[in-house]
This record gives structure tokens, C-alpha cells and sequence, in this order.
């Protein structure tokens, strides 16, 4: 096995394209365990930590620039990160432990093509851009589409994720990622919720995004959840439509972590209460 | 393929040392260069027994690969007592007996003092939340958590 570290993107874009088995290198909190377990075993494994724009943060036209490779600790480490998007920090904050947040990356979180992945919903919901590079330069795509099924990505050979883009956000606005586990701390999402959402002036609200992980193949943006609550005060009746709509959207499996009945109605459960403490927040914005 | 020739700083001592792509930095520091402090639990990122630090950052040197240490500031278990003295965490634990058969200690102890740099008055909730990423098959992790607290507490005394 070889190891390469570039110092630009489109150097590894080159690389990654030049043998079939190879794989980019961010965190390696999923890659390391899998060549542990001989799921995968590259011929070149191509370090992007050295490559500046994966790892920094910065303010883009309002909005933030993530770049791909930036750890779950150093996301929390940014105060201004934190009171914007507090819901899609608190979700990469959920990924694996101390040790874990120090090395993990939302890029590899959504690469790593798992359905349970958690700050992958809270990124759809957010309205999240990724910027690509591959062999033949630079594309946008949004992050609900990356994803196609477990392991499957709409990515083409070579390309790798350079950062994410969060939109520009106005006042009384924001975030929150709720997940179900059967305990505290350390285990992967039974069900995933992401809400991100905006208020006018008199409460009412004008966008809203959702969110589902580890309730079918990928991670789903749900598009009634949008229908159920734009125009409302977000009160009972619209909290009801959005239950409805969350769990119109589950095609789950049934697996060791729980079955199709329980993820669907927990999806429902977490809608609402994430929705609220979105609410909550934007309110106070 | 030739082997890596990986410089890093260990415990404020520059190392050198060549090493596989394929072995990890708890390999590494434990057969290349005899600090065998830091232990296997895992191999997996579960339990933390392994636990260092990389530029002051608390990780699993099980999920990183020797080669990424190149240039690093890499800090283990065998720097933390000065000497003959112990660190207060260490300290801290004899008296507690936060310790049985000592697997995990090594990792909870980095794992700490990575804590209480960053935050030196922790409430007890954060510090579980903190550690959770170290399992103890022995203690019941209570006694670990007086004995954090109290040298937590003792360090802010002293500083
Ligand atoms: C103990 C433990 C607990 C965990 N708990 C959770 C949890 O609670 N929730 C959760 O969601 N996950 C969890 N995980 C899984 C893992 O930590 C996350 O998925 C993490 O975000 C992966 O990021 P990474 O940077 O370590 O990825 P890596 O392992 O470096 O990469 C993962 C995959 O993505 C590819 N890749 C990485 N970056 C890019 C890029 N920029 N462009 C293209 N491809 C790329 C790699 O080639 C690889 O195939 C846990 C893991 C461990 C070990
Ligand atoms: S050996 Fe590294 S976490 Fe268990
Ligand atoms: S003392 Fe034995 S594992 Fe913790």
C-alpha cells in the first residue's frame, strides 16, 4: 500500500484516478476500521489533510465555507459556526467520542456512505452545497444528492469533496439534529432528524428543510415537511402535518438497532420535538 | 514499496523512525519505538486504550497511520510524570484506586489531562461525557471520576 499527501486537490484528483482501489484519506475513522477488518484493502491511500482549503473554515458571500476535512472538534471550536448553525454542529458532534471528534471529518461522515450517517442529514437540511474537484476540474452539487444507496456515491472516478457551502441566513433562524439511540453516548442513529427553519417578524415561517437519516437507503430531504410548515406559527396542527409527512418518507429496514414499525413512528416523534427546538432557537435569534 | 521515514516530537523528544504504510501510530510507537504505554483494546476506535495526543489533540493512535505522524507533536502516557513525580491525575488515581488490572489507564489518564487542559473545571456530567470514548472493564468508572475531579480540583488549587 502507498500513501500519498498533495498539497492541492487537483493533484489527488489525479491520483485517485490513476488506480481503481484507491481511497482519500480524512479522519480515517471509517477507513482505518475497515482496512483493519480487510472490508477494503487500497493499493494507495491519498492523505487530503495537507491540502489547506479542506481544512479550514471561512465566511463566503454570509454564509460559511466548510471545508471537507475539518474535524468535529474544530467545528465546535468555532463560536460563530456554533451560533448560526447550532444544529449541524451539534450533529457532527455526535459522531463516535472525544477521540473520534478529533479526527473525524463531515466529509468522510458523507463518503463513508452510511445511511446513518449524522451530520449528513443536519447538512441537508441546512440547504448544504458541496464543491467537488475531479480530473476534469470543479462542480456544485447539493449534498441530498451525493448519497445514492449504502456505499454508493454520486461521485465519478477521482472526484473528492473540497468543502461545503452553507447558504447566507437571516434573522430569527436556525437548527437542530435530534437522534434516537438506545443509550447516551456512542452508538449509530436507530433514526436521524434534522430541521433547519426561518421565522418573519410575526413567527410565522418561511423556509423550512428536513431531514431523515437511517430510515431508508440514504439520507432524505423531505420535501412535504417544507408544505407542513412554511406559512404556519408552527402550532399543533402544522407540528401534526409534519409527523405525518416524516413518516410518509420512511422505507426503513428492519436490523438489530430496531424495526421498521418503531423506526417510522420514532420518525414521526422526532420531527416534532426536533422541529420545536428549532423553533426555539430561531425565535431567540 | 520502501518504508516511511516518519520525524516526529514524542513527549518534547525528537524521534525518528521507518515504518509500513499499513501500521498505525499505536503500532509504531509501541514496536518501533518501545512506548508501550499506550495499549491495543481494539484496534477499532472503541475503547480508547490507546488514546494520545497530536498537536494537543486527544485521538485514538489506532485510527492513525505512522506516516501521518510525520512532523507531529505527538504526546503519550510516558511523558505525563515528571521525573519521579507523578502528575496530579496520576497521583490522584493511587489514591483513589481508580485503577484494577491498569489496561485503560493509560488512555483514561491522557484522556483526562486532555480535558483539563482545555476546560480545568469540568462538571462531573462533562467529564463522563468526556471519557466516554474509554472503556473500563474493571472500575465501574466511578472511582475514575472522583479521582479526575479531585485532581481537577487540586490543579486549580496549584495554578
Ligand atoms: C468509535 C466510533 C464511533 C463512531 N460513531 C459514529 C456516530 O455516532 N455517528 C456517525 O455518523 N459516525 C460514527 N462513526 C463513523 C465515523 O467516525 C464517521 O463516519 C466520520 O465522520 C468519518 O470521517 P473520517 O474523516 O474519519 O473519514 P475517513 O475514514 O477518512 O473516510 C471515510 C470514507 O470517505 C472517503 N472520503 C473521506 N473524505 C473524502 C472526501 N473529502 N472526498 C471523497 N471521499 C472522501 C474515504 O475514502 C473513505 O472511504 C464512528 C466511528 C468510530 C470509530
Ligand atoms: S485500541 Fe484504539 S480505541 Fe481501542
Ligand atoms: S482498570 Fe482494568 S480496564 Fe480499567
Amino acid at each position: 500500500m502507498q500513501y500519498e499527501s498533495p498539497d492541492t486537490l487537483e493533484a489527488a484528483a489525479k491520483l485517485l484516478a490513476s488506480a481503481t482501489d484507491a481511497r482519500i484519506l480524512a479522519g480515517g475513522t471509517d477507513l482505518l476500521v475497515q482496512m483493519r477488518a480487510e472490508v477494503l484493502s487500497p493499493s494507495l491511500v491519498i492523505d487530503i489533510k495537507k491540502v489547506t482549503e479542506t481544512r479550514t473554515i471561512k465566511e463566503e458571500n454570509g454564509g460559511f465555507r466548510i471545508g471537507a476535512a475539518v474535524t468535529g472538534a474544530e467545528l465546535k471550536e468555532h463560536p460563530k459556526l456554533r451560533s448560526v448553525w447550532p444544529g449541524l454542529v451539534e450533529a457532527a458532534n455526535l459522531i463516535g467520542s472525544t477521540q473520534v471528534q478529533g479526527r473525524c471529518t463531515m466529509g468522510g461522515n458523507l463518503c463513508n456512505g452510511s445511511p446513518a450517517a449524522d451530520s449528513v442529514p443536519a447538512l441537508i437540511a441546512a440547504g448544504a452545497v458541496a464543491t467537488v474537484v475531479g480530473p476534469n476540474g470543479r462542480r456544485d452539487i447539493k449534498v441530498e444528492d451525493v448519497m445514492l444507496a449504502p456505499r454508493k456515491l454520486a461521485l465519478t472516478k477521482g472526484e473528492i469533496i473540497a468543502s461545503f457551502f452553507l447558504p447566507a441566513r437571516g434573522a430569527h433562524a436556525s437548527d437542530a439534529y435530534l437522534r434516537f439511540i438506545p443509550r447516551t453516548e456512542m452508538d449509530i442513529a436507530v433514526v436521524g432528524c434534522a430541521v433547519s427553519l426561518a421565522l418573519d417578524a410575526s413567527g410565522t415561517c418561511t423556509a423550512a428543510r428536513m431531514s431523515l437519516g437511517a430510515v431508508a437507503a440514504r439520507p432524505l430531504l423531505v420535501a412535504d415537511a417544507a408544505k407542513a410548515l412554511i406559512g404556519s406559527k408552527i402550532d399543533d396542527a402544522a407540528l401534526t402535518k409534519l409527523e405525518a409527512a416524516a413518516r410518509a418518507a420512511c422505507t426503513p429496514i428492519d436490523d438489530k438497532r430496531g424495526t421498521k414499525e418503531f423506526r417510522i413512528d420514532v420518525a414521526g416523534v422526532l420531527a416534532k420535538r426536533t422541529a420545536l427546538i428549532a423553533l426555539e432557537r430561531a425565535r431567540k435569534k | 514499496m520502501a518504508k516511511h521515514h516518519v520525524s516526529a516530537t514524542v513527549n518534547n523528544d525528537p524521534v525518528e523512525f521507518l515504518c509500513e504504510t499499513d501500521q498505525t501510530l499505536l503500532d509504531c510507537l509501541r514496536d518501533e519505538l518501545n512506548l508501550t504505554g499506550a495499549k491495543e483494546g481494539c484496534s477499532s476506535g472503541d475503547c480508547g486504550a490507546c488514546s494520545v495526543t497530536i498537536n494537543g489533540r486527544l485521538v485514538c493512535s489506532c485510527l492513525v497511520l505512522g506516516v501521518e505522524a510525520n512532523g507531529m507533536k505527538i504526546e503519550t502516557i510516558e511523558g505525563m510524570a515528571q521525573g519521579d513525580k507523578l502528575h496530579p491525575l496520576q497521583q490522584k488515581f493511587l489514591e483513589h484506586a481508580a485503577l484494577q488490572c491498569g489496561i485503560c489507564t493509560p488512555g483514561v489518564l491522557i484522556a483526562a489531562k486532555a480535558l483539563l487542559a482545555k476546560n480545568p473545571n469540568p462538571t462531573e456530567t462533562e467529564t463522563r461525557y468526556w471519557l466516554a470514548g474509554n472503556l473500563c472493564r474493571c472500575t465501574g468508572y466511578d472511582k475514575i471520576i472522583r479521582a479526575v475531579m479531585d485532581a481537577a480540583s487540586e490543579m486549580r488549587k496549584g495554578a
